[in-house]
């Protein structure tokens, strides 16, 4: 293969990956930090504000107080899917890598199902479960004989955030389990089978043999969902409205993102603060994954079969 | 496999669309957020503009109310509106105005029928320009199940002392609800409560106009009453108010099963669909006072893109718009939208037909937050969602919901940081 040739191939094959993605995602996000440096005049031409829209973001409390409202909420979102959606995607993960478990396509597909789903169709049917005059929750619960943890909880401020994040983990635990699954699926039978012969029961093969091997997709699957949850809007959208309510107590970024640059009812839309909004967002995905990448991925230990 | 047929049919879909988008002179597109009324626009409003202008085929496009302001400005930037835009009440509208995306209306014969107050809401502040013909307002107050009065032996309540004692009587009877209204979506707390019954403390028009030159604060009685009035009603609204919705609060009452509904008169139509014996009684008067007001509030425009590529039809279809023809078949045919203009309108509908009446015995005033007061950070009609469904559910005292409007306010509004 002449040089000539082998760049000709390599073209082939990159360029229509480059091409949609610095169509479909470079040119807007470089866009979106272009304008989060130019001020808005009604009725005028936009002017160059430097970082004056981060200054106002970050030191006016009109602004900072909804800005840092939503990313606590946003923190607790995630921390959430990370302490009970992905130990819950492991635990179905083991679960159905068992050898003598059946019907386990039955099992894998039920449970990605969610996943599939339109979240307008998630929200609305948690809605109806839920609701306190028509929902099958209530009657589910006064039957168990537990009635009195039933409350309106997408209306209050201490449950609202709590439950949607619950809904969201119901939603995506099936990512998790396939990804974890998978993993589980490519160890080697000799391992296991040393391990059988070594004395070891089910318990201590996965902890000792299976966890180890499976650490670095876990990896993968808290980054993906750090910048999933940190991307997150459109499950509060159909579940509490833009407003995010009540009073702003299940507001993430991606509503607060979608106020200011969309606006609502009254408020118009302001396309250089919301881009401000957007960048403080990417900003932060950023760092959370750049974290991840040199402080985490580096020192993983990759078995090779 | 089957998702792939869902994407074929979307894109088939979106090319139809595309092709009616670029469709030849002659045909008209109307952006409108009223897709609850499309079924009325196809049958009754657009055939009765094509019989006398049988040349100009119009369509009715509508978007969901939540998505339409977004939805428009992108279609608008992106240069794929429609001819004819439905407007918002003033600053959406304005805004639109001035990025000259929307055309005067001052040259239109029928502007003539409209006055001043009914074309506040999409003129310049100077005065100077029309942009939208007004087509319908809203007005607020109560809509009441009559069978439950009848059962319960309850007659309309005039002043407030009444009004807490027919909801008293129908709590202590225990079948219905007493008062449907839910806090979940907070416009509902704003919109059929706020504004429903505030005029009444803040004396309509002076108090509106008191805010907007700065002679008036948020943190006045009338301000402060009408939230401690609120605050009274979270007992009287039924079992996990807090999580109910608007939708739940419409099948709630068209179900039979809540008694006093607190309401725009828009829902008359939605109510008459599920066959409610209804009444309507506009928001009682607190003790002392003399005068009643109602929120009769200028809410939809209809303009056109100033860009669109068909502007002559335009202008015949909204001079249309404005003739008393109009009027007449949107006053009936929308039970709960009455026209703006001074034409002759006669509302058959009965319920309809009460909400207008008291146009003749109390003054109206318009959504004090509409005019000029929405336009800083933080926005006021938001935050009056907020604390408004706050003051109910009982999270934040009178004082605290009217002190944090104000502070908003006073934040950028240079007439109330005197």
């Amino acid at each position: 293969m002449s040089r000539a040739h082998y760049w000709r191939v390599l073209a082939f094959f990159l360029l229509p990956a480059v091409l949609v993605y610095s169509a479909f995602s470079v040119y807007p996000l470089l866009a979106t930090i272009v304008d989060s440096f130019y001020l808005r005049h009604p009725g005028a031409p936009e002017t160059f504000n430097g970082l004056g829209n981060f200054y106002t973001l970050l030191g006016d409390t009109t602004w900072s107080k909804p800005f840092w409202n939503a990313f606590g909420n946003n923190c607790l979102f995630f921390l959430i899917h990370m302490v009970v959606q992905n130990p819950i995607g492991l635990a179905l993960a083991a679960l159905l890598s068992l050898p003598q478990l059946r019907l386990r396509n039955t099992y894998r597909t039920l449970i990605f199902m969610p996943t599939m789903l339109s979240v307008v169709v998630i929200g609305f049917v948690w809605q109806l479960i839920l609701s306190p005059l028509w929902g099958v929750w209530k009657s589910f619960l006064v039957a168990l004989h537990l009635g009195f943890l039933f409350g309106p909880y997408l209306g209050q401020e201490h449950t609202a955030l709590l439950t949607i994040s619950l809904i969201s983990v119901w939603q995506f635990v099936g990512i998790p389990m396939i990804l974890i699954y998978t993993a589980l699926l490519a160890i080697p039978d000799e391992l296991v089978d040393a391990a059988t012969v070594d004395g070891l029961n089910q318990w201590q093969t996965f902890f000792h043999v299976k966890l180890p091997l499976i650490w670095p997709t876990i990896g993968l699957v808290s980054v993906l969902t750090f910048v999933n949850n940190f991307n997150a809007f459109d499950l509060v959208y159909v579940m509490e409205g833009a407003l995010a309510g009540p009073n702003y107590s299940s507001d993430i970024m991606g509503t607060l993102f979608y106020r200011t640059f969309f606006g609502n009812q009254l408020q118009l839309g302001d396309k250089t603060m919301g881009s401000t909004i957007a960048t403080m967002m990417f900003l932060f995905i950023l760092v959370g994954v750049m974290i991840y990448l040199f402080l985490i991925q580096r020192r993983m230990q990759r078995y090779s079969f | 496999m089957l998702k792939s047929v869902t994407k074929i049919a979307a894109l088939a879909a979106l090319g139809v669309c595309a092709m009616a988008a670029t469709a030849s002179a002659g045909d008209l597109v109307i952006e409108s957020w009223r897709n609850d009324d499309a079924a009325i626009w196809k049958d009754q409003i657009i055939p009765a503009f094509q019989k006398g202008h049988p040349g100009i085929n119009v369509t009715f496009s509508p978007t969901a109310p939540k998505e339409y302001n977004a939805a428009l400005n992108a279609k608008l930037e992106g240069g794929t509106a429609g001819d004819i835009i439905t407007c918002r009440p003033f600053d959406a509208s304005l805004e639109l105005f001035n990025k000259g995306y929307l055309a005067s209306v001052n040259d239109l014969p029928n502007m003539k029928n409209f006055s001043d107050v009914a074309k506040a809401a999409w003129t310049t502040d100077d005065n100077k320009t029309t942009f939208c013909v007004p087509m319908g307002a809203v007005i607020h107050g109560f809509i009441y199940n009559k069978d439950i009065f009848k059962e319960l032996s309850l007659a309309e309540p005039k002043t407030e002392a009444d009004f807490y004692a027919v909801l008293d009587k129908i709590k202590a009877d225990g079948k219905y609800t007493p008062l449907v209204m839910g806090t979940k979506d907070q416009w509902e707390a704003a919109t059929m409560g706020f504004q429903n019954i505030g005029p009444n403390y803040w004396h309509g028009e002076d108090g509106r106009k008191g805010l907007i030159d700065g002679t008036q604060k948020f943190t006045d009685a009338p301000y402060v009453d009408t939230f401690k009035a609120l605050a009274k009603w979270g007992p009287y609204m039924g079992d996990g108010y807090k999580a109910q919705a608007y939708p739940d609060s419409q099948n709630l009452f068209g179900l039979g099963k809540g008694a006093i509904y607190a309401a725009g008169s828009w829902d008359i139509s939605t109510f008459h669909a599920q066959n409610v014996n209804m009444g309507a009684f506009p928001p009682p008067v607190p003790a002392g006072a003399k005068d009643c007001y109602i929120s009769d509030h200028t809410d939809i425009g209809i303009g056109m893109n100033a860009k669109g590529k068909n502007t002559a039809d335009a202008k015949v279809f909204l001079d249309w718009i404005g003739s008393e023809e109009f009027a007449n078949i949107f006053a009936n045919a929308l039970p709960g939208f009455y026209p703006l203009s001074n034409a002759k309108v006669e509302v058959k509908d009965e319920v309809a037909q009460s909400f207008v009446s008291w146009r003749g015995q109390c003054k109206s005033t318009i959504r004090d937050s509409y005019q000029i007061l929405s336009r800083g950070t933080p926005n006021m009609e938001n935050e009056l969602w907020t604390v408004s469904a706050n003051v109910i559910n009982g999270t934040q005292t009178p004082e605290d919901a009217a002190k944090q409007i104000q502070d908003g306010l006073a934040k950028w509004y240079k007439p109330q940081q005197k």
